[in-house]
């Protein structure tokens, strides 16, 4: 069961202090909704937690066992439990959609292919994209595209998900099926790390709100309580001018 | 056509004649097929280095900026010249074929480093970024992402390069290697008039680098993936 567990984690890009000290836990069944505005360093703080950004200090367990992000090893066993799905997809451009989801459990983890096609095909079902299995991502929608990402990251069986604004960049129309797709994975009890600006989603998905706002947390809650009522003045503030609809 | 040069023609059409063309034409194309797989292969091969990352690999890094951004300023001729007598003072009796193939491989090298160079800088970063996060090593990101994706950037600067080179390997004649332009300016010493010499060079030019082109062309659909950025 994963447990993973923050403590005064900071990180710094380009001279520039991006996260100040955040705290934060994660338990197996959570789905952390991260709200906050742009440039607080929700999706910084994703980015860390996967390795492509090192943190300057602060603590990281997973099971209790500290992460160090200086060891090669310590990050590649992180990253075998954690995946991560981009804001932009980041898909491989020179493989179609069924390619992206096997190539990394077949190529990199070694598991045999026909099991892993079979997996593969199943995943990218559950997403809605049978049709379009063989396709390459600019022949996808970006909304396509986003949902083959899911399936890419799901094909490694991680225990926790990060989504990195999985909607950000999608058509209004598009992304009501990336969101379904990330309801059903709620569902099913996956552990979520979730940044977005869609908020009636949070509020509906998440079992906890976190919200950022430079490079800190500056207020946790139960969704329902947490946008009824905020504690802080910096969340009231942030509350108080989301413009709620249903997607 | 002045009336000498039509007179000229069944002497300059011998068998001994073609053999002696041919066989400068085989040297340019040896010259020129050496220098472009040492140049592919010991380009890439910089080009990657110079992608690495970490403390360990910097001298080597520095080393590969340094020969790519020397060699691709010192004129062909030059470097020619320097591998020539720097041959001789080593007191090595080596073919005039083997210092033209080092010259031109040293060459090659330095541009084909900086073609492949661009076509691994033109894939985005975040395809770097997706095999990383899914435990891709350095090789692996290569070989499996970017590598097939940077071919098609690669492809025709390396043709265009690749044709260039065909011609100036003419240089080496100034070392002495009896390549294509050298032996047509034998035969036109021998007495042939330019129109029969050269133009017989220029065909046989022609006739070596147009295939190349059409390679080039069919290896560029034959990479053509769909590239979204």
């Amino acid at each position: 069961m994963p447990d993973l567990a923050i403590a005064d984690l900071h990180a710094a890009y380009a001279g520039r202090t991006v996260l100040g000290g955040v705290s934060l836990n994660v338990a197996s069944g959570d789905v952390v909704g991260m709200i906050g505005p742009s440039g607080s360093g929700k999706s910084t703080l994703l980015r860390v937690l996967v390795g492509l950004l090192p943190p300057v200090s602060g603590l990281v367990t997973l099971d209790g066992a500290t992460v160090d992000y200086r060891r090669k090893a310590d990050v590649r066993a992180l990253r075998d439990r954690l995946a991560i799905v981009f804001q932009q997809y980041n898909l491989f451009q020179n493989m179609t959609a069924l390619e992206n989801v096997m190539v990394a459990p077949v190529r990199i983890r070694g598991r045999p292919r026909t099991e892993v096609r079979a997996e593969a095909i199943d995943l990218l079902s559950r997403v809605g994209l049978s049709e379009r299995m063989n396709a390459y991502p600019d022949q996808l929608s970006g909304g396509q595209q986003q949902r083959v990402a899911i399936a890419r990251a799901l094909a490694l069986k991680p225990e926790i998900l990060l989504l990195d604004e999985v909607t950000s960049a999608l058509d209004p129309e598009l992304v009501g099926d990336v969101l379904d797709v990330i309801r059903g994975l709620a569902a099913a009890g996956m552990t979520m790390l979730i940044v977005s600006h869609e908020m009636s989603f949070i509020r509906d998905v998440a079992s906890r709100v976190v919200m950022m706002a430079d490079g800190s947390i500056v207020e946790e809650g139960r969704p329902a309580e947490f946008f009824r009522e905020p504690q802080t003045e910096r969340a009231r503030a942030f509350v108080g001018r989301i413009r709620w609809h249903r997607d | 056509m002045p009336h000498g040069v039509i007179e000229q023609i069944p002497r300059f059409l011998t068998w001994y004649n073609a053999a002696f063309l041919l066989r400068a034409a085989s040297f340019t194309l040896a010259l020129s097929a050496v220098g472009s797989v040492v140049g592919i292969l010991a380009g890439g091969a910089i080009a990657v280095l110079r992608r690495t990352r970490g403390w360990a690999l910097a001298p080597l890094r520095g080393l590969g900026t340094l020969y790519v951004e020397l060699f691709r300023r010192i004129p062909f001729l030059v470097t020619l010249l320097l591998v020539f007598y720097a041959t001789q003072l080593g007191g090595y009796d080596m073919p005039l074929f083997a210092i033209g193939a080092i010259a031109v491989s040293l060459i090659s090298t330095a541009y084909l480093a900086e073609i492949v160079r661009a076509g691994l800088a033109s894939v985005h970063p975040n395809q770097w970024h997706s095999a990383a996060v899914a435990n891709f090593s350095f090789m692996q990101t290569l070989r499996l992402v970017v590598i097939p994706q940077a071919w098609s950037v690669v492809l025709p600067p390396a043709f265009g390069f690749f044709i260039m080179f065909l011609k100036d390997t003419a240089l080496a004649s100034q070392v002495g290697v009896v390549e294509l332009t050298y032996a047509g300016k034998t035969l036109n010493n021998r007495g042939f008039a330019p129109v029969l010499t050269f133009g017989a060079v220029l065909l046989l030019y022609f006739a070596m680098s147009y295939p190349l082109t059409l390679l080039g062309r069919r290896l560029e659909v034959l990479v053509a993936r769909p590239r979204h950025r």
